[in-house]
């Protein structure tokens, strides 16, 4: 354990930013090596999985709720600009400012900006996924301006210098006893406790004197409702609530997708989240304000509306539903690849297959491209997902995309991977050339099949599949040839069955078989 | 900032060509569709008063909150049993509290234009609600009469609310449908104590929220 925390940090500390560019298969194979962190985070993913299953079986219109949850974000998508300026128009009239940012730069921009303003020194957050994806908390500390983490899992994040790895549940790779030396060395607790209650009651105090100090607060939101300017925030420990009505100035940092039309609609959204996201039937709290209200809260509101790739997305009629996400987290817990490996892996902000999905379409396919191969498409994230969004449909689109990338350059053409997607389509297009293949395999395959029955290694480029399993063999008959022969018995059958049906004294067994 | 005009039209103007469409429809015709989403999922509960009650005492309580059902005339005589049994007695109240509902003898304090730093000074906070839905335990605070400013029932490490029996309802669309008239007051749902489950995925109460609540139940 001791050499892989080391390996850890390591690699840490090697990288500028904190998503680097490596693969998913090279990334994972590192991590499937940490027995530690898998053990982890099986237990943590089945943990929820199974409150999450229960507290939806509870709900008979749970379908409906999906489809409606969909139905919403799917429209909201349609009449983006729409939605968007009516928001800026009433989150501006409630007393809000409304800032636009094209991509990540700008968006660190306009926050520098603004703190630079109050002369802010310290700003406390509360956990958002669109900071990490700009970079947020990197480019305040280059600018002499320190951020605090204020939800726990990522204060534990922040102070054991790591990145999150779901985004639900941010640091479900640490177990109680890690959590616990992070504590001791970073807030000088030499005689902390291992108890969950201890390390809360260390948050507790180490963050309540920062909520009562520091005046400038960055937020993210889970929705803007276009219709009256309010923002919704759920969350659990209510470390949101000191950060939204504590400080005197708050900039929230959204996603321009995040936008629903109606209040009302959050009567779908806050039953599917928290049910979804933590198996909870209600999150422990959801806040939602619009603009400023005197005498309670801060006395400065601003949004910033962040593109960063997002507009581009729906140009495909068929991967915009990727932009549909609520960012429950239920397709990561409900993933066996990402059982497997963690969030890491994924190398990006965005893990699991939402991730698999969203971060190289946010990237124009130029970055993340081995992510929509990280998945086996068994269906389970598309079965989960509160908006139903088909996952691996979206999945199979992108690969085709990012094939017909690689179509474009020599490279890509001649890479091994395409050449073996192509003889694949050869094969594939052809039922002769097909079963032609498959007896060629039953042949060939004599000499790989261990003798449990097992292909326990496969040579050379395949060599990667069996590293983790073991794969049957092609069975002595194909599919085809079996159903070619059951086609003919039916016929067989059939022509015997009219015979007995003569028979009166038969049709009581024919029933039974 | 004029940047951030630029911005503003580069990104209307990317969505509007990723959408395809050269003129925008207009409001007739996206409130249309809007109309026409799908919302078959259920509105209204079936539960009568009695299992309705009894379904929210049997959320609040698996959230580990304190829950006693009592007569409307009782509440200031309940509200001092349990002060005393918990040992509270700098109890901060918002505007608007019926005088009504509080007891002699405790130091009452209107806490309307508190600090953070007076209002953790408090034992704890009295306030009402605005409507509460019993399928998830869920309280609603909004600013205003009996509920104040949403400071008053975040800082202090204790909550006593009254519930009234008319503010209970079912499911999650009749709880916002009561909300739609006050839809832009600053709002907080809250359902039990605060807690997390960060550490190991172990359901802890109380990290920076009240981390005991008390409810009464007045019928
Ligand atoms: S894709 Fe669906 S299941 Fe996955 S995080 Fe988004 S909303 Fe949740």
């Amino acid at each position: 354990m001791h050499s892989g925390r080391r390996r850890r940090r390591a690699l840490t500390e090697k990288r500028e930013s904190p998503w680097s560019h490596r693969s998913f298969p090279e990334a994972a194979k590192e991590l499937l090596a940490d027995s530690q962190i898998r053990r982890n985070v099986r237990h943590a993913t089945n943990v929820i999985q199974a409150k999450r299953n229960r507290v939806v079986a509870e709900l008979e219109d749970w379908e409906q709720l999906r489809e409606a949850g969909a139905a919403i974000r799917a429209h909201a998508l349609e009449y983006l600009d729409n939605y968007l300026v009516q928001f800026e128009e009433n989150c501006t009239r409630a007393g809000g400012h409304v800032h636009w940012a094209r991509d990540a730069a700008e968006a660190n921009g306009i926050i520098l900006d603004l703190l630079r303003r109050h002369a802010a020194k310290e700003v406390i957050k509360i956990k958002t996924m669109t900071s990490e994806e700009i970079g947020l908390n990197r480019n305040l500390e280059a600018h002499g301006i320190h951020p605090h983490e204020t939800d726990l899992a990522e204060l534990i994040i922040q102070l054991g210098h790591d990145k999150p790895s779901h985004f639900v549940v941010p640091a479900l790779h640490k177990n109680r006893q890690q959590v616990r030396e992070i504590f001791q060395r970073e807030m000088n607790l030499p005689d902390l406790g291992e108890k969950p209650e201890d390390l809360a009651s260390a948050a507790r105090a180490y963050l309540r004197e920062k909520y009562l100090r520091i005046k400038v607060a960055i937020s993210g939101a889970n929705f803007l409702v276009a219709e009256n300017g309010a923002v919704c925030i759920v969350e659990s420990e209510g470390n949101g609530r000191m950060c939204l009505t504590l400080p005197d100035v708050l900039i929230s940092l959204v996603g321009i997708e995040k936008v629903i039309p109606r209040h009302r609609d959050l009567e779908v959204f806050l039953q599917t989240l928290p049910r979804s996201a933590t198996g909870e039937r209600m999150n422990p709290y959801n806040s939602i304000w619009s603009g400023v209200h005197a005498g309670d809260g801060p006395k400065e509101f601003h949004v910033v509306l962040l593109d960063n790739g997002r507009s581009p997305i729906l140009a495909d009629s068929e991967a915009r539903q990727t932009l549909q996400c609520i960012r429950c987290g239920a397709c990561l817990n409900a993933c066996p690849v990402y059982h497997q490996t963690g969030g890491h892996a994924y190398e990006s902000v965005y893990p699991g297959p939402i991730g698999a999905i969203l971060t190289p379409q946010l990237h124009q396919m130029q970055e993340g491209r081995t992510l929509p191969y990280a998945s086996s498409l068994c269906g389970a994230c598309y079965e989960v997902c509160p908006v139903k969004i088909n996952i691996p449909e979206v999945l199979i689109h992108l690969r085709s995309k990012v094939v017909q990338k690689d179509q474009k350059t020599i490279a890509g053409r001649l890479g091994l991977w395409n050449m073996g997607m192509q003889a694949a389509a050869f094969l594939l297009a052809d039922a002769d050339r097909f079963s032609m293949a498959q007896h060629l395999g039953q042949i060939g395959q004599k000499v790989v099949v261990s003798q449990n029955g097992f292909i326990e290694r496969l040579p050379l480029m395949l060599s990667g599949w069996t590293q983790t399993r073991d794969l049957r063999p092609l069975p002595a008959q194909s599919f085809r040839d079996w159903w070619a022969e059951r086609e003919k018995a039916k016929k067989n059958y059939a022509s015997h069955e009219t015979i007995k049906r003569n028979d009166t004294k038969e049709l009581g067994d024919a029933g039974k078989h | 900032m004029p940047e951030s005009i630029d911005a503003r039209t580069a990104i209307l103007s990317s969505i509007r060509t990723a959408l395809g469409a050269s003129s925008r429809p207009d409001t007739a015709t996206i409130d249309a569709s809007y109309s026409a989403l799908s919302r078959r999922y259920k509105r209204e509960g079936a539960l009568q008063s009695e299992a309705l009650l009894g379904l929210f005492t049997h959320r609040l309580i698996e959230y580990d909150a304190g829950v006693t059902r009592i007569a409307r005339g009782q509440i200031a005589v309940e509200v001092a049993r349990i002060l005393t049994e918990r040992k509270r007695m700098r109890i901060g109240i918002p505007g608007g509290l019926p005088s009504a509902w509080l007891p002699a003898g405790f130091d009452f304090q209107n806490a309307e234009h508190y600090s953070e730093h007076q209002l953790d000074e408090l034992d704890g906070v009295l306030t009402g609600c605005t409507v509460a839905c019993a399928e998830t335990g869920s309280i609603v605070l909004q600013t205003g009469a009996a509920q104040g400013q949403r400071i008053l029932t975040l800082v202090p490490d204790y909550h006593l609310c009254v519930v009234l029996a008319e503010q209970v309802v079912e499911t999650v669309p009749e709880c916002f449908a009561r909300l739609g008239s006050t839809a832009t007051l600053p709002t907080t749902i809250f359902s039990g104590p605060s807690a997390t489950a960060d550490i190991e995925m172990t359901r802890i109460k109380g990290v920076h929220g009240p981390r005991f609540l008390d409810v009464l139940l007045a019928m």
